[in-house]
């Protein structure tokens, strides 16, 4: 046994990684939990090595980064000094300062209760998709912009054959250039937001050389595979019978609503949908965590305010895999100093200080630009399904709001069944609450993932009661 | 719910009534709520009879609002494992049934019967027909528009606004005054604190409960099933956890197992303490549930006074003021006919029961200075 004080990470993508890097290198023991089989989080997400693709590289930019992670991780794995604990689950972190109990769960059907303890925690938890239906979302065919880029990473696998791009948001790039590249004809890339609108941000713009170059050879990769690009336009409706066929697009105004006589009906078999992501906070939250909005809200150290917690990376804020590395590794460096008893000297990590406020900038100037239009909720029909899991319609929730009283996304829910389901609301969160008329706010989640009845009750006694 | 009965119970008077809550509808107690309606965990005596009278209103109250609430009849069965424990139900049960209870004995052949799934070697049991199931946010916001009254959601009572003499002369709230010769507190689990904006003292305190909600299953659990010691728990005044799963399925899909009951003020930080014995219960009624997945769990509090009795009726301290809060983990069930009580109470006519056991000034001895007499905040 050591002594050494002991840290689990939650989360092995950028900031996760990062942030067990620069803590095991600095004598700390440190535990990595993280759902998927290899490291890498979504945004290095690995081809499975059973499909031996020759040059994974191709599909990722910033390769080089992520060889030094990997083989960062491997020496300290050989050495001890981390455990990398793979296909674990995490659906519950517990504790109190000092003393935390990570609950996971194993398996391919996760009905293996698995228990971490440890002196502090990172949480690393990443992002999932903000998802905003209109008619015809549910069509197979329509898939979000994440999944269609976690396919080309993962699985090698082209959705379909003839693809549009749409929503908002920088994601949107490399997805219709992926499935370009992957062989796909890219019908259009329909993008709501006025690109030009990030000219008047050129200050912010040109601190960051690193991501002007990025979107420079989007750019020129989108006029290379013949994409058209249509700013300032949006998704009406996805046609088909069984699966789909076509989609209307239609023109935007500046102020985000349709232009009359603009729409055009595109024929594609893939709809790859993308409006940003959301910070994924129910382990942050269940521990008591102060979230600021949608994130977790942590100090220049990256702790939030439960003592003993830490947080890193898209939970705090999305901001992409550069800024996710930058406070992962000021994490695991202040997680090190305080784990031993001492107070961190922010001047060691001057540089990735510097990194992570010109990020958090350009991120919020990207944020203010790349927002859904402003009718969107007003535009899905009232038979469109909204959550899926419980088929609960627009409609229903629109009566729920209009003849018995509910106000707010959790009246709607108690109301309606909206987001009472297997997903917990993660993907009708803000549909429910845009069609209620309030701004979408996290849900209270005690469990970030259904847990068999028999873990629970099988969970080890706490030592202190 | 206790509010949204007594509007509707009003208005059917003819009085004119007005709803106001600072949160939405259902946003406190209710909303965290199974929707049990039993008659079959109380022993004879005040609360059995209300519980009585509620069950034929709330039976009358189905056929008029239909599935909307989703009043489910689906009848409770208590279960005992040992043969002690049986004897136990069955003279508890035997009392209820002198006291107008519809309580069927059955043996362990017949359980299998009745729940085909429930764990092998139960001693037996008893069948309650009269047990039934709403679902609680949509019977609260049904009601409320059944009643016609007018709904304030997102408002905030400040004061109760009282004359020279005393008598109550409407309520204040963050957004204007609201006129009334008649104010019910319905406030559930902080009904206390409305008492004592009026200057009247209520303790009533919270006591916190966990519910756990399985994803869907096809009806595998066909009534409120709960182990015999539940019965026990209900009036007992240990202030630590206290777990008895009742299990069931719902017209959704997901089987509801509820619920813990610990004294802990309004702390509503998850405690896999409490869901560990909720979840060790259930698989112990339900062998199967070992393998189904919770997806949720979440935490209400439920409004308890000192002698487990709510408060109802008109509190002779502040004429004008009426009482409808404290009715603990029994609020759904207890709604209708402490709303009938009210109303009748509101216009002068003689009340269905007598309301001597649940007079709001009943704890005046137990006061502490200070909270009670004149003090207007």
């Amino acid at each position: 046994m050591t002594e050494r004080p002991h840290l689990a990470v939650v989360g092995a993508g950028p900031a996760g990684l990062a942030g067990a890097l620069a803590a095991a290198a600095r004598g700390v023991r440190v535990t990595l939990v993280d759902a998927a089989e290899q490291a890498g989080g979504q945004f290095y997400r690995q081809p499975a090595a059973a499909l031996g693709a020759r040059r994974p590289q191709a599909l990722h930019h910033q390769w080089r980064t992520w060889e030094r992670l990997r083989d960062g991780l491997e020496r300290h794995v050989d050495a001890g000094r981390v455990t990398h604990l793979t296909d674990h689950h995490v659906w519950c972190v517990e504790g109190e300062s000092g003393a935390f109990a990570v609950h996971a769960l194993r398996g391919p059907a996760q009905e293996e209760g698995v228990t971490v303890r440890a002196d502090a925690v990172l949480l690393a938890t990443g992002g999932y998709e903000r998802v905003l239906p209109f008619p015809g979302w549910t069509l197979p065919g329509v898939v979000t912009a994440g999944g269609a880029q976690a396919m080309l990473k993962g699985g090698l696998v082209l959705p379909g054959r003839t693809a549009v791009v749409a929503g908002t948001g920088p994601l949107l790039l490399p997805v219709a250039t992926g499935l370009a590249a992957a062989g796909a004809r890219v019908a259009a890339l329909v993008e709501s937001a006025d690109p030009k609108a990030l000219v008047r941000r050129a200050p912010v713009l040109a601190a960051q050389p690193g991501k002007l170059a990025e979107g420079a050879w989007y750019s020129g990769q989108l006029v290379r595979h013949g994409v058209r690009v249509l700013p300032r336009h949006t998704v009406v409706e996805a046609h088909g019978a069984d699966r789909l066929e076509a989609v209307t697009v239609a023109g935007l105004d500046r102020d985000g609503r349709l232009r009359p006589g603009t729409a055009r009906r595109i024929p594609c078999d893939t709809l790859a949908v993308g409006h940003g992501m959301l910070p994924h906070t129910d382990l942050a939250e269940t521990l008591g965590c102060t979230l600021s909005g949608t994130d977790v809200r942590v100090d220049g150290e990256q702790r939030t305010d439960v003592p003993g917690v830490w947080a890193a990376g898209e939970t705090t804020g999305i901001g992409g895999a550069a800024l996710a590395l930058a406070e992962g590794h000021i994490a695991g460096r202040s997680v090190a100093a305080r784990l031993h008893g001492t107070t961190p000297d922010p001047r060691r990590w001057a540089t990735a200080s510097r990194s992570r406020t010109r990020l958090r900038e350009f991120f919020a100037a990207l944020d203010a630009v790349y927002t859904p239009p402003a009718d969107w909720a007003d535009r899905i029909t009232d038979d469109t399904v909204v959550c899926r899991c419980e088929e609960v319609t627009a409609e229903q929730v629109r009566t729920a709001v209009d003849t018995l009283g509910a106000g707010d996304v959790r009246t709607v829910k108690l109301l309606t069944r909206a987001g009472m389901g297997w997903c917990q609301g993660r993907i009708c969160g803000p549909a429910v609450a845009g069609l209620t008329g309030c701004p979408f706010t996290p849900g209270r989640r005690p469990f970030a993932r259904p847990v068999p009845l028999g873990v629970l009750a099988a969970l080890p006694e706490q030592e202190t009661d | 719910m206790v509010g949204a009965a007594c509007a509707l119970y009003a208005a059917r008077t003819g009085l004119d009534v007005r709803v106001v809550d600072r949160g939405p509808v259902a946003g406190g107690t209710t909303g965290a709520g199974e929707g049990n309606l039993l008659v079959s965990d109380k022993e004879p005596g005040p609360e059995l009879e209300l519980a009585l009278l509620s069950a034929r209103l709330w039976a009358e109250l189905a056929g008029e609002l239909g599935a909307s609430v989703e009043y489910e009849p689906k009848g409770g069965v208590v279960v005992a494992s040992t043969s002690g424990t049986l004897d136990a139900l069955t003279d508890f049960a035997a009392g209820q049934r002198a006291a107008g209870v519809t309580a069927e004995p059955v043996d362990a052949a017949g359980l299998r019967e009745l729940e085909p799934h429930l764990a092998p070697g139960m001693a037996g049991g008893v069948r309650y027909p009269q047990d039934a199931q709403v679902m609680p946010a949509l019977a609260a916001a049904h009601l409320i528009r059944a009643s016609g009254a007018r709904l304030h959601t997102g408002r905030t009572v400040t004061g109760v606004l009282r004359a020279a003499d005393g008598a109550v002369l409407g309520v204040r709230t963050d957004q204007g005054d609201i006129h009334a010769p008649a104010v019910v507190n319905a406030a559930g689990t902080w009904g206390g604190d409305l008492a004592a904006l009026a200057g009247a003292h209520l303790p009533v305190l919270p006591r916190r409960g966990f519910v756990l909600v399985t994803e869907p299953l096809p009806r595998m659990v066909r009534h409120k099933v709960y182990a015999a010691d539940y019965v026990a728990d209900v009036a007992s005044d240990s202030a630590g956890l206290r777990t008895s799963p009742v299990v069931e399925g719902t017209a959704a899909g997901p089987v509801l197992i509820g619920a813990t009951r610990e004294r802990v003020g309004f702390d509503r930080s998850l405690s896999l303490r409490a869901v560990r014995a909720l979840a060790a219960g259930a698989i112990g009624l339900f062998p199967f549930l070992e393998r189904v997945s919770a997806l949720r769990t979440y935490a209400g509090f439920r409004p308890y006074l000192p002698d487990h009795l709510p408060a109802i009726g008109p509190d002779p301290r502040v004429p004008g003021l009426y009482h409808a809060c404290g009715h603990e983990g029994a609020g759904i069930g207890l709604a209708t006919g402490t709303g009938r009580l009210v109303a009748q109470a509101l216009t002068g006519k003689t009340p269905d029961l007598d309301l001597g056991p649940f007079r709001p000034e009943r704890f005046e001895a137990t006061a502490p200075p200070g909270t009670n007499g004149d003090n207007n905040r």
